[in-house]
């Protein structure tokens, strides 16, 4: 039963991953972009997560960790870029 | 108008710790399982790098006054002292001895010379991938 519900998930999640790829190409401003990027690396986390419920393995746990911590940075710079324009600025110039 | 990072400030405070204690896991998980050095070193640098992006350089620069360059040197001397370390005993150049030991809390734990060979891999690591994004941050044009 578990296992036909984790097969599920990932059919739905990857679904998920294809409409973040599609507004990913469409997005008409770079806003739109960076939130698809973020949303297609968290159902990521998910997806590994579930891979990891089926595959009953502990080995993926430090991937999804650094996928998490590396799908933060880059939301986070990206979010600067698109605001001001220099992503490690000086006091002055802020 | 002025914006304020009232949240990107809150939240770094408590990421970056977490980031930081999670290179040091992935730091001493190595060599046997997932993780080293090399990754280690990676993780540490994107939680300096969103301290960096978070905060000013100034800033940053004033609680951190380390010259990445000594880094760079530094890792990359330890880690050549650790390979010839076994040409003392007649053994080929990055030869590594292991043995296990008991500790009063921790068991048995195996320690191996490829733990100071990796302190320098983290070293150079952190060095150059620091060194290449403040140097590309700093040019102003």
């Amino acid at each position: 039963m578990v296992m036909i519900a984790a097969y599920t998930t990932l059919v739905l999640l990857a679904l998920a991953i294809l409409a973040c790829v599609i507004r990913l190409f469409l997005g008409p401003s770079a806003a739109d972009r960076v939130v698809a990027l973020d949303t297609i690396g968290i159902n990521l986390i998910g997806f590994i997560g579930l891979m990891m419920l089926i595959q009953e393995t502990i080995l993926y746990a430090e991937a999804l960790l650094i996928i998490a911590i590396l799908a933060f940075i880059s939301t986070v710079s990206f979010a600067k870029f698109l605001e001001g324009g220099n992503v490690i600025g000086n006091r002055n110039t802020d | 108008m002025k914006t304020n990072f009232v949240m990107l400030h809150t939240v770094t405070r408590i990421v970056s710790f977490i980031i930081l204690s999670f290179s040091v896991y992935l730091f001493f998980a190595g060599h046997n399982a997932p993780g080293g050095g090399f990754i280690g070193g990676l993780m540490m640098a994107g939680a300096l790098v969103l301290l960096y992006v978070s905060f000013d350089m100034d800033r940053i620069k004033k609680v951190l006054p380390i010259d990445y360059t000594q880094m760079i040197g530094l890792g990359l001397i330890i880690a050549i002292l650790t390979g010839l370390n076994s040409l003392v005993f007649g053994d080929p150049f990055l030869t590594q001895y292991f043995d296990y030991f008991q500790w009063p809390f921790m068991g048995e734990v195996e320690l191996t010379t490829a733990l100071p060979f990796d302190l320098g891999i983290f070293l150079v690591v952190v060095g150059v991938a620091l060194l290449s994004i403040l140097t590309i941050a700093e040019d102003v044009s």
